[in-house]
């Protein structure tokens, strides 16, 4: 059990949320709520949502907001444990074996490791955040790898022994949830899943985001938004979408274009797949027309 | 340990609630319960909203469960009626499973908490079916053969000795070393070792299916022998595994094995039923697990196709590739019209001819060259 949880002056979730606010991300509560529990408890957090809802971002706030580094592992089909643990350096260690001749040698010290994002984690705690992003690409092995090294912060070097973190990691996951997860690495992990903000804080979210856009052309691009999310599109526009879609609009009309003209205009930076274009084109105009009105 | 009797009694109501989420279906883990109490400990008593947020965070449901969490949240904390969760209980438990090695008299019984596909089933029959003469021996011999070098693979964890892989091995060229005084005269390397993806197949033995689910079983049990780490069920409107039966060597007698195993043969189709109660299943699910599925049906869905639509998009999520092999296609003016194929059509990577033993032949032996994006 840990002490009663205070990690950096964040002794609730509000607090929490306050500060995340200041880092330039609006959390809602249930994601300030996990994100503190997950601190406090020493678990690993993991965000679950549609591409664009701003998970990335939020590991990112976590760390601006903890004052640490961001440690950052993208996991891709094959991804492996050189690539997300250490490596050793042989080039260099086929040199030293040379250059020392006779005399004895030890090839495995520190300047022969090369330190991949979680070693790098593992070994300061308490100066970074481990951001473990779209776990669901990687391969159930890997997955499997996680869990073990989730559950007890050790990495085990057969050449130096095991490394244990002398304090519990902050380590974010998320997962666009293009499979689902092994129950286990939910279970070892506090959970949320992010979902698109409502209208208001989606609004509010663009003009924290881009400091040019009006609260107008913030309303009426969430507006568009929601309804492009509505569609049966392959890529539905996310938050960071909506953020590009209103900026793009508003510079357009900063260089003398229309409203409607200048969200049309600026159509691609929301909808970014061919076909969906294809699919919106007969009801576009329409639609802007609407939402400019 | 203690009893729950023994809890404190403001903990007794919160670690009920985990048993009251696991009665219902939900994976809870005792670290999981320890993890809620903590957390609700740490947000001190600051009303009802801060415990929910809690047990999303900490029990963490899937997203397509939240609604009924909630319900049952706000069942046991605040005292609101059950009536509207119900999944499974009041629906009778339609689609069983049946397992080779469980033996006939122990079906198990698989709850499922979906809409049954109405009139699909109103009769089940069973019968037991005779195999005739097989006439594509030849082609099932030839694909046996060329199957294993064929087969779809991916890269494993594990490396081996090669002549251009990418990671050095250290230990093979230093032992090579020291051999030469100390003089490495050549850089040995590894490469990742390629494993066969596991398969599963699952053979439609409904009624409308009946000309081809002979050749479909003999196609099966030409899979079995030839490739590793393959499962094999019949869906209809039952669900059975005939794995264990079609390993054997002898066709005749891994035929005749597995049709003693299904007693669904020629009835209706349930699929959706059918394919969420294999899902249902953890094992079973886990076999499909980046895997090749290949179902060997029409996908004739008789009343409300959603049930089949949300499994075919859970099997999609787990799987690496789902080709829906149906003999409709042997037509090519073919075009999938019903509405539970045109659901799915998304959701799976291909939809191909099925018609004869040799389409299924040639389809499988090519999934290797063309690989989803």
């Amino acid at each position: 059990m840990p002490t009663r949880g205070k990690v950096m002056g964040i002794d609730r979730p509000e607090t929490l949320a306050h500060a995340l606010r200041a880092a330039f991300y609006l959390a809602d509560d249930g994601l300030a709520t996990a994100a503190y529990l997950a601190l406090a408890l020493g678990k690993p957090l993991l965000l679950e949502g549609a591409p664009g809802v701003g998970k990335t971002e939020a590991g990112k706030a976590l760390s601006g907001v903890l004052g640490r580094d961001l440690i950052r592992l993208q996991c891709y089909e094959g991804i492996d444990a050189s690539a997300a643990l250490y490596e050793w350096n042989y080039p260099r260690q086929m040199l030293a074996i040379r250059q020392a001749g006779d005399q004895p040698i030890d090839i495995y010290r520190d300047e022969f490791l090369i330190e991949r994002p979680m070693l790098a984690a593992l070994r300061s705690p308490e100066r970074s955040v481990l951001l473990i992003d779209e776990v669901d690409r990687s391969d159930h092995e890997f997955e499997a790898f996680l869990l073990e090294f989730l559950s007890d912060f050790t990495i085990s070097i057969p050449e130096r022994g095991t490394l244990r973190a002398y304090e519990r990691p902050v380590v974010v996951l998320t997962s666009n949830r293009t499979r689902e997860l092994h129950e286990a690495l939910r279970r070892r992990c506090v959970y949320h899943w992010i979902d698109y903000p409502d209208a208001e804080r989606e609004a509010k979210i663009i003009m924290l985001r881009a400091s040019s856009v009006a609260e107008a052309t913030a309303r009426a691009v969430v507006a568009a938004v929601g309804r492009l999310r509505r569609e049966p599109l392959t890529k539905p526009p996310g938050v960071a979408e909506a953020v590009d879609w209103a900026e793009a609009a508003t510079l357009l009309v900063q260089t003398g274009a229309g409203w409607p003209e200048a969200f049309k205009r600026s159509i691609g930076t929301a909808l970014k797949d061919e076909e969906d274009l294809a699919h919106m084109a007969p009801r576009l105009d329409a639609m802007i027309a609407e939402i400019a009105a | 340990m203690i009893g729950i009797a023994t809890m404190p009694r403001a903990a007794r109501h919160f670690v009920g609630f985990a048993a009251l989420l696991r009665r219902n279906g939900f994976l809870v883990a005792p670290e999981q319960t320890v993890a809620f109490l903590a957390a609700i400990d740490l947000l001190g008593p600051s009303g009802i909203t801060a415990i929910r947020r809690a047990a999303h965070a900490t029990l963490a449901p899937a997203p397509e469960r939240r609604a009924e969490f909630d319900a049952l949240f706000d069942a046991h904390f605040l005292g609101a009626t059950l009536a509207m969760i119900a999944p499974g209980g009041a629906e009778d438990e339609d689609v069983r499973v049946r397992e080779g090695d469980r033996g006939p008299s122990d079906p198990l019984i698989v709850e499922e908490g979906h809409e049954s596909g109405q009139a699909a089933a109103a009769v089940e029959r069973l019968a037991v079916r005779r195999f005739g003469a097989d006439p594509e021996s030849e082609i099932l011999r030839w694909f046996e053969r060329a199957l294993p070098e064929r087969l779809p693979r991916r890269r494993g964890y594990r490396k081996r000795a090669s002549l251009r892989g990418r990671a050095l091995d250290l230990q093979r060229s230093l032992r090579e070393a020291v051999r030469n005084d100390g003089e490495v005269m050549r850089l040995r390397r590894l490469r990742r070792r390629l494993r066969q993806r596991k398969i599963l197949l699952l053979i439609d033995v409904s009624g409308s299916m009946k000309q081809r689910t002979d050749g479909h079983l003999r196609f099966a049990h030409a899979l079995a022998r030839a490739a590793e780490r393959v499962e094999i069920f019949t869906i209809g409107t039952r669900l059975t595994r005939v794995t264990k039966a079609l390993r054997t060597k002898n066709r005749d007698q891994a035929l005749a094995a597995a049709s003693g195993l299904v007693a669904d043969w020629d009835g209706g189709t349930r699929l959706g039923d059918a394919l969420q109660a294999f899902l249902a299943v953890p094992r079973f699910a886990g076999y499909a697990r980046s895997g090749l599925v290949l179902i060997l049906s029409d996908g004739l869905e008789r009343g409300d196709h959603h049930a089949m639509t949300a499994a075919v998009a859970r099997l999609s999520a787990l799987a690496w590739r789902i080709s829906w092999l149906t003999p409709l296609a042997a037509d090519p003016r073919y075009r999938p019209e019903t509405d539970a194929l045109k659901s799915i059509l998304p959701l799976i990577d291909d939809l191909a001819d099925g018609g004869s033993t040799e389409r299924l032949c040639t389809h499988v032996l090519n999934l290797s060259r063309a690989t989803p994006a």
